[in-house]
């Protein structure tokens, strides 16, 4: 059973602790949680809204079609009326909606409430939303014991401000009664171990647990919030977050931090990726760790501030000039965002390379509950050698020829003997500039052979959900994976065999699984972008042909009915 | 007092003979070497360009970095390791042209390391196109005619920018160079010293008898801690090209104040195993 609402209005209106108060209610009654934001690139005014979903197993997708909608303005009714389920309510926060439901909706119930004047008499207006949370934990049949929880600690700080919070709520709750409808929750107990977290935070966390003790970066939605996570942290973790003038000196700040033997790692969207592509391919030839997320928004250029694509693929495997080793990793949803972030940062130093994690609005907004994350099955890649052995050395090459290309790694100041040149010029084994023909030839075999091994070592598979003969089989990669998921659900309770493939690591691009089941089936690739870039990338690599191709490039995340609808009228019919 | 031969990278440098970089380079090494510092003590950051070789023929550790970023990885090993001796070294090309914009912030945060602008008012490497420091009347390959821009006053954008150590010096005054380089590097912050240097392959105005003719060392009776004196001493040139220290500010906090939570910890030295941020899953409980 899942239950969705909606919280609409204006910029300024507080949807955003609206949100953030409702969904922690929910997540800490014993829920599962889903929320969304859907918002334009101002500071007031403009529409924006969020979508929470709910209910007592996972989801993974966020849907259209609402039970309840809490209008926080007139626009927010004439916006969302049609997606009201016919049994559904919506809030409207005034005397009365003075507008017209459109015919379709006129038996609809609207439910008026001028939270204003309640928050007023309470003697402060900024508590007004609080009311409608109230209001909804009514309809909802919910007590009011987990909400006052929730509010004292998101309140903690002013008492006098959480009173007047909690008789809010328990005045919303008190008008709510005489709204008609009413809504049968499933029975749910709070669980432990559990989360609630979004695609950002989840990066930002992996980046902390993974010892990163420096990010760098310049403000760009929708990045930002993992520069904000860190940042608020910084001081408890004793790490350091600098806001860098431009993305050229965010990425060069880290290569001098990463290169000074702390991990370091910098993050932005497409715009500011794209400055930073020269130092990219700086950090491939110089051979310096580096961890890069790109959160992507729809471009090119400034495209859709606060909206998502998936649409920087191709361009972020094929970034910067020159041939040099690098891995591109889509993350998935909060939990891989979590984990592969944990991992890119220990491969970054492992391969003595740059690792881009790429992840997008979509996903960075999106809040789910988790099981916690387990910190005691991660293991710490030290990629430095020890300061005994950096005793020893009296010569040192930063990019002397082993075996495997990768070379001992040192810091400035590790050995009291010998120096650590890196240089962005080809380079001998003590990094010092050459010209000759026979040693480029033998570094660019060197840092190529870094990449053979990884995929031998540290390659990860798609994730394979499904049967195992499959007349259908779905192809995605990145945040579409839970969308996806929930599509493959429905096309099997339709009684399809119906198998989905979803990538993490895209580049290098692990093919053995594709291969095995590509096969004997109808491939139908999934993407948010307008020219199927997964698809050209696999046909390119592989010689592979997926027969069919869905993309959406409006700047809105997929649900899954639409994926389920866009395969039923393109593929099945 | 170590010896200076420590620092010799015993390579052939890519340098013109008769280049300005060759003594630049020798005060350099003598500089280090009366101060006591062993090649491993110092980190050179470079972007690209003839000056930016030094990391190259000079034994300390280097990065050769990219063309104008010079600055931005000396922030992140500040970051790293409090101890290490930093400098920045670079052409005026790279410095104020390319990397125009890092030079403006990082005077803004101060950060302790010492800036060496190999400044010869030409492009040496790409073989003579103007330089941001050119002056106007010059003609070259690419600006037929004449410069389309007014020079760039290096001096006088530190100092009013309030850059905490502002020097300039000339390669032909090795003594004073050397003085000025340890004066940097002592200094507390971060200190600029923009180093006139003649170009003998393709700056045929500004020669090494041309700057000879010209420059003057600041006496005793000059005060570097007056920002008014200092704003009129950085618009002397022509005739007359004073030298030395023009203007420092002392006790100015550095940017790794500014960073508390760091304190004088070395970064570089703590590595932290997972299981110690049980604390930031806990709080999304």
């Amino acid at each position: 059973m899942d239950f969705n609402l909606v919280i609409a209005g204006e910029a300024g209106q507080g949807l955003n602790t609206l949100n953030f108060v409702l969904s922690k209610i929910l997540f800490k009654s014993g829920f599962h949680v889903y929320s969304t934001k859907d918002y334009e690139s101002r500071v007031r005014g403009g529409h924006n809204f969020m979508k929470i979903r709910f209910g007592d197993t996972k989801i993974t997708a966020p849907k259209d079609e609402q039970d309840i909608l809490l209008a926080l303005n007139k626009a927010a009714v004439e916006i969302h009326q049609d997606f009201v389920k016919e049994d559904g309510i919506m809030i409207y926060n005034g005397e009365s909606y003075e507008g017209e439901l459109r015919e379709e909706n006129q038996d609809k119930e609207i439910f008026s409430l001028e939270a204003a004047l309640i928050a007023d008499d309470i003697g402060n207006g900024r508590v007004a939303n609080t009311v409608f949370v109230g209001v909804l934990l009514k309809l909802l049949g919910l007590d009011l014991k987990v909400a006052e929880e929730v509010l004292g600690e998101y309140f903690r700080r002013a008492e006098d401000i959480k009173g007047m919070n909690i008789d809010a709520l328990r005045k919303g709750y008190e008008k709510a009664e005489v709204a008609k409808r009413r809504f049968e929750m499933p029975e749910v107990t709070p669980r432990d171990n559990q989360i609630l977290i979004n695609g950002n935070q989840a990066i930002g966390m992996g980046a902390a647990v993974a010892g990163v003790q420096f990010y760098s970066a310049y403000p760009m939605t929708p990045a930002t919030g993992v520069m904000n996570y860190l940042a608020k942290r910084q001081n408890d973790l004793g790490i350091v977050v600098e806001q860098a003038e431009d993305e050229i000196a965010a990425i060069m700040m880290a290569l001098g931090g990463s290169y000074s033997g702390i991990r370091s790692m910098t993050g932005s969207s497409g715009g500011g990726f794209s400055l930073m592509v020269e130092a990219l391919g700086f950090a491939g030839i110089a051979e310096i760790p580096l961890t890069i997320v790109n959160v992507q928004r729809p471009g090119p250029a400034t495209g859709l501030p606060t909206r998502t694509e998936q649409a920087d693929l191709l361009f972020a495997i094929n970034a910067s000039q020159g041939d040099f080793p690098l891995m591109v990793i889509g993350v998935k949803d909060a939990e891989d965002a979590f984990y592969q972030t944990y991992r890119a940062v220990n491969l970054a130093e492992k391969y003595q390379m740059p690792v881009i994690i790429l992840s997008d609005q979509f996903l960075a907004d999106t809040e789910i509950n988790l099981e916690a994350f387990e910190l005691d099955t991660l293991q710490r890649y030290n990629g430095f050698i020890s300061d005994e052995q950096a005793e020893g050395i009296s010569d040192y090459k930063r990019y002397e020829f082993t075996e495997d290309g990768i070379s001992p790694l040192a810091y400035p100041g590790q050995m009291t003997e010998s120096v650590v040149l890196i240089d962005s010029d080809e380079h001998d084994e003590h990094g010092h500039i050459i010209e000759d023909a026979e040693t480029r030839v033998a570094m660019v075999d060197k840092r190529h052979d870094k990449i053979e091994k990884l995929i031998l070592e540290d390659l990860e598979e798609p994730e394979y959900i499904g049967p195992e003969e499959t007349d259908y089989l779905l192809i995605g990669w990145g945040s579409t994976y839970g969308p996806l998921q929930e599509a493959r659900e429905l096309l099997e309770e339709d009684g399809y065999n119906v198998g989905l493939l979803t990538f993490s690591d895209v580049w290098p691009l692990p093919i053995e699984e594709l291969e095995d089941r590509i096969d004997n089936t109808v491939s139908i690739m999934v993407e948010n972008n307008a020219t199927a870039q997964f698809s050209r990338l696999i046909s390119s690599e592989t010689g592979i042909m997926v027969n069919h191709e869905i993309v959406k490039y409006d700047g809105r995340p997929y649900t899954a009915e639409e994926i389920y609808d866009a395969i039923k009228e393109e593929v099945i019919d | 007092m170590v010896n200076p031969e420590i620092y010799e990278a015993n390579r052939e440098t890519a340098w013109c003979p008769g280049c300005g970089d060759i003594p630049l380079r020798q005060c350099l090494a003598e500089a280090l070497a009366e101060m006591d510092l062993k090649p491993s003590q110092v980190t050179m950051f470079t972007g690209i360009g003839q000056a930016a070789k030094m990391p190259h023929y000079i034994k300390v550790n280097g990065f050769n970095g990219l063309h104008g970023r010079a600055l931005p990885p000396a922030i992140g090993m500040r970051i790293a390791n409090p101890e290490m001796k930093v400098i920045v070294e670079s052409g005026e090309g790279d410095t104020y042209g390319e990397g125009g914009n890092h030079i403006l912030h990082n005077i803004r945060r101060n950060p302790d390391i010492a800036h060496f602008v190999h400044d010869n008012q030409i492009y040496g490497l790409t073989k003579g196109q103007a330089s941001p420091t050119t002056g106007e009347e010059m003609t070259t390959s690419t600006q037929p005619n004449g410069i389309t821009a007014r020079p760039f006053n290096p001096i006088k954008f530190a100092v009013a920018m309030g850059a905490t150590f502002v020097a300039r010096s000339f390669v032909g005054k090795k003594e004073h160079l050397k003085a000025m380089m340890k004066a940097a590097i002592k200094h507390k912050g971060y200190a600029l010293i923009d180093i006139l240097q003649p170009c003998v392959s393709f700056n045929k105005v500004n020669t090494y008898q041309w700057y000879m003719k010209r420059v003057y060392e600041l006496g005793d009776d000059y005060d570097p801690t007056d920002y008014d004196t200092a704003i009129k001493k950085a618009d002397e040139w022509g005739d007359n090209i004073p030298i030395g220290i023009i203007y420092k500010a002392e006790g100015v906090p550095i940017f790794r104040d500014k960073h508390p939570q760091i304190g004088d910890r070395a970064l570089v030295k703590e590595k932290k195993e997972p299981t110690e941020f049980q604390a930031l899953i806990d709080e999304m409980k």
